[in-house]
């Protein structure tokens, strides 16, 4: 039997949603029959809105799709533009204020208590600017990652610019492609790093080698079927195909429409192709391929790179791309570091102007959730550098800011179970102010994602950290499973969850013990994955002694059952959703 | 009088009549003595698979894990409101001792 998602979107789906979601906008979130609003709400996604979650109805956030993370001189502004005309609702964050940007681990960018009613002048201004949020969300082609720096990174070996960019013109509104059984990641990256993390990604194209026709040709091989969700983490697998530049869209465009014919359309908890890879095998997705999908006889794979892999791998060499980096025309890109991802409205825009004054004006967004502004020459450097915002976004963070990645969380998101953001910030501070990490170890990456959905990447970090729920005194409150020793490069690998259920307030000092026992135990100038690596599960438990410590956190109770975390008066039904497009409450009177 | 009951946001929520009632992330003390060897498992509540109706009972089929032995999985039916008047009622679910019941799809 057809899901309620497969139903609803074989009524109406893709680009026709907009026209829809614009009328809702001009008649007004009342307008959107109440038996009607999952439905639309689903279909919402598509055009990259997604309701926030009960206790926020109403409100939405909008995901901005930048094909790897790429804004063009200019689009820093606008975003900065839009967050602080149209992201300010009826919660303050006391960290973060009340606009922000959230530079997301696939490179976009989310803003949120966006008003239905703000949709279409938000979209005419994004639109006349380059940016769009067409299939930011849903079931289709998501925004394609890859190394943010591609076409002028000196240590790539091809450019895969021209190839993301041909993917993302094509699929992107392309109806063949607009209903997938469920969401389609892929990473294409040229440079010789890994820093395209295909890795986790439903599709993969890495950059390869191949002899064809008596000379050595650079392109692409093909991974399929890797992605973290549902405690079920996959790395994508090798279907023994290269693939040269100019046929990067016919074989992408084949596997994405033999996922849509083949995927599992009747349990979206397995409906993605890393499933269909199980099931199949990787022999089976190659042959089906070619049988059915490609009109020319498949190259099998080539000469990886992946030997040259550093990029999150916990060991020497580029592990992100934070601090200054030389581009391959001569010029400097420098990585800002964004604390869990999220800058004020106000940030943006003076980030912006900086942009504009030492380099081109154009910004680069990472898969760390960091910024980078390229284009800034040697002469220009030292003053950028001594710029104050630089003070806050750091182009050499403490190993714990730089490290931090967190997801969304309770604040907004329906699936988690935890708050993610300002814990994580909270806890990168006390780090900092209070563990010394062991000599040498100049990166540290803790991942916390607030559910099983890892929009955070927690599989991937030397700390994962993952919510749920334990008691304390008898009292429910939020805690964490910690998992370690994650990481990508030539041999990525998931995290062991070793450690299960830790109040959040004893997180920190799990870590502070941790390390000390790394310090204590370590074998030469062994990095923390491979001190992990030699040690099982048990004794690996053993060294993460959850503690109270100085840390606090005034976070411990349900936050998920408030309509936001932050409020004062917090209860669910203290808030003032639903509200018009102004903000007043919705009363039974309208 | 027809109810609709569905699993929404990829089993973050049980929507009832069209409206979000019962969210994962909350923590239950069942009666579920197949589910693990704890005498009362403690239960939170990951991800919401299927939502049915027992005569006025809402129930739903949820995977998670018992806080206090780590055993993980789905533990059966387990009521979270009832209906009134065609009205959905919360249960005081963080406080009463839920009964786990092997059940049917509605």
């Amino acid at each position: 039997m057809p899901t309620d998602v497969e139903r609803w979107k074989s009524e109406v789906y893709g680009n026709e949603i907009r026209e829809h979601l614009f009328e809702f906008a001009e008649e007004g979130w009342d307008s959107i029959p109440e038996d009607e609003r999952d439905a639309w709400f689903e279909r919402f996604k598509w055009w990259g809105l997604y309701h926030q979650r009960s206790g926020q109805e109403s409100y939405f956030m909008l995901r901005i799709g930048t094909p790897n993370g790429r804004l063009d001189p200019g689009q820093l502004r606008v975003v900065g533009e839009v967050a602080k005309e149209y992201a300010t609702g009826p919660g303050t964050n006391p960290i973060f204020g009340d606009a922000y940007a959230d530079i997301t681990t696939r490179q976009a960018i989310q803003l949120h208590w966006i008003k239905l009613e703000d949709v279409p002048d938000l979209f005419e201004k994004l639109e006349a600017n380059g940016l769009t949020a067409q299939q930011a969300c849903g079931d289709s082609w998501r925004n394609i990652v890859g190394n943010p720096m591609a076409g002028n990174d000196a240590e790539e070996i091809i450019d895969a610019w021209p190839v993301i960019k041909e993917l993302n013109e094509t699929f992107k509104g392309d109806d063949d492609h607009s209903n997938l059984p469920r969401k389609w990641k892929v990473s294409v990256a040229g440079s010789a790093d890994g820093s395209g993390q295909g890795d986790i990604n439903d599709l993969a194209l890495e950059p390869a080698y191949k002899e064809i026709d008596g000379e050595r040709t650079v392109g692409f091989n093909v991974r399929v079927g890797g992605g973290l969700a549902r405690n079920e983490p996959r790395h994508a697998r090798d279907i023994d195909v290269w693939v040269a530049p100019e046929d990067a869209a016919a074989v992408s465009g084949g596997l994405s429409a033999l996922f849509r014919d083949h995927g599992d359309r009747e349990n979206r908890y397995n409906a993605r192709i890393k499933f269909l890879v199980d099931e199949w095998g990787t022999e089976k997705v190659r042959e089906v391929l070619q049988e059915d999908y490609v009109d020319f006889e498949l190259e099998t794979a080539g000469e990886d790179v992946r030997d040259q892999y550093t990029y999150n791998a916990g060991g020497d060499g580029r592990n992100d791309l934070v601090g200054i980096h030389k581009q391959k025309d001569g010029k400097n890109f420098v990585g800002l570091n964004v604390l869990v991802g999220r800058m004020g409205a106000d940030d943006v825009l003076e980030l912006a102007d900086l942009a504009e004054k030492y380099g081109s004006g154009a910004a680069r967004l990472t898969q760390r959730q960091n910024i980078i502004i390229p284009d800034v020459p040697d002469e220009e450097l030292d003053e950028f550098l001594s710029e104050d915002l630089l003070d806050h976004y750091s182009p050499d963070p403490s190993p714990f800011m730089r490290g931090s990645v967190a997801c969304t969380g309770t604040e907004f998101c329906s699936l988690s179970i935890v708050e993610t953001k300002n814990r994580q910030v909270r806890f990168a501070r006390w780090l900092k102010e209070n563990v010394e990490l062991p000599e040498g170890i100049d990166q540290f990456h803790i991942h916390l994602s607030g559910c099983t959905a890892s929009c955070a990447q927690p599989q991937i970090a030397d700390v994962s950290l993952r919510g749920m729920k334990t008691r304390k005194n008898g009292d429910p409150v939020e805690a964490l499973d910690i998992g370690l020793g994650g990481g990508l490069g030539e041999e990525p690998q998931f995290a062991r969850w070793v450690t299960q259920r830790v109040p959040v307030d004893e997180v920190p000092g799990a870590i502070k013990n941790l390390l000390a026992s790394f310090e204590e135990l370590r074998e030469g100038d062994e990095t923390f994955r491979d001190f992990i690596q030699r040690h099982d599960d048990d004794e690996l438990a053993d060294l993460v002694e959850p503690e109270e410590t100085s840390y606090e956190d005034p976070m411990m109770h349900n936050t998920k059952r408030t309509w936001y975390p932050y409020a004062e008066e917090d209860s669910l039904d203290a808030g003032p959703a639903p509200t018009h497009a102004d903000g007043t409450p919705i009363t039974s009177d309208d | 009088m027809s109810v609709s009951l569905r699993v929404l946001d990829d089993g973050a929520w049980v929507s009832v009549n069209d409206s979000r009632q019962v969210s994962v992330s909350e923590l239950w003390r069942l009666d579920a003595p197949e589910f693990c060897s704890c005498t009362v498992p403690d239960f939170v509540v990951e991800n919401f698979q299927s939502v049915g109706v027992d005569g006025r009972t809402i129930t739903a089929n949820v995977y998670g894990q018992c806080i206090q032995c780590g055993e993980t999985g789905v533990p059966g039916w387990i009521p979270v409101g009832r209906l009134k008047n065609g009205e959905y009622v919360d249960l005081d679910r963080e406080n009463v001792v839920l009964p786990a019941h092997d059940g049917h799809e509605n």
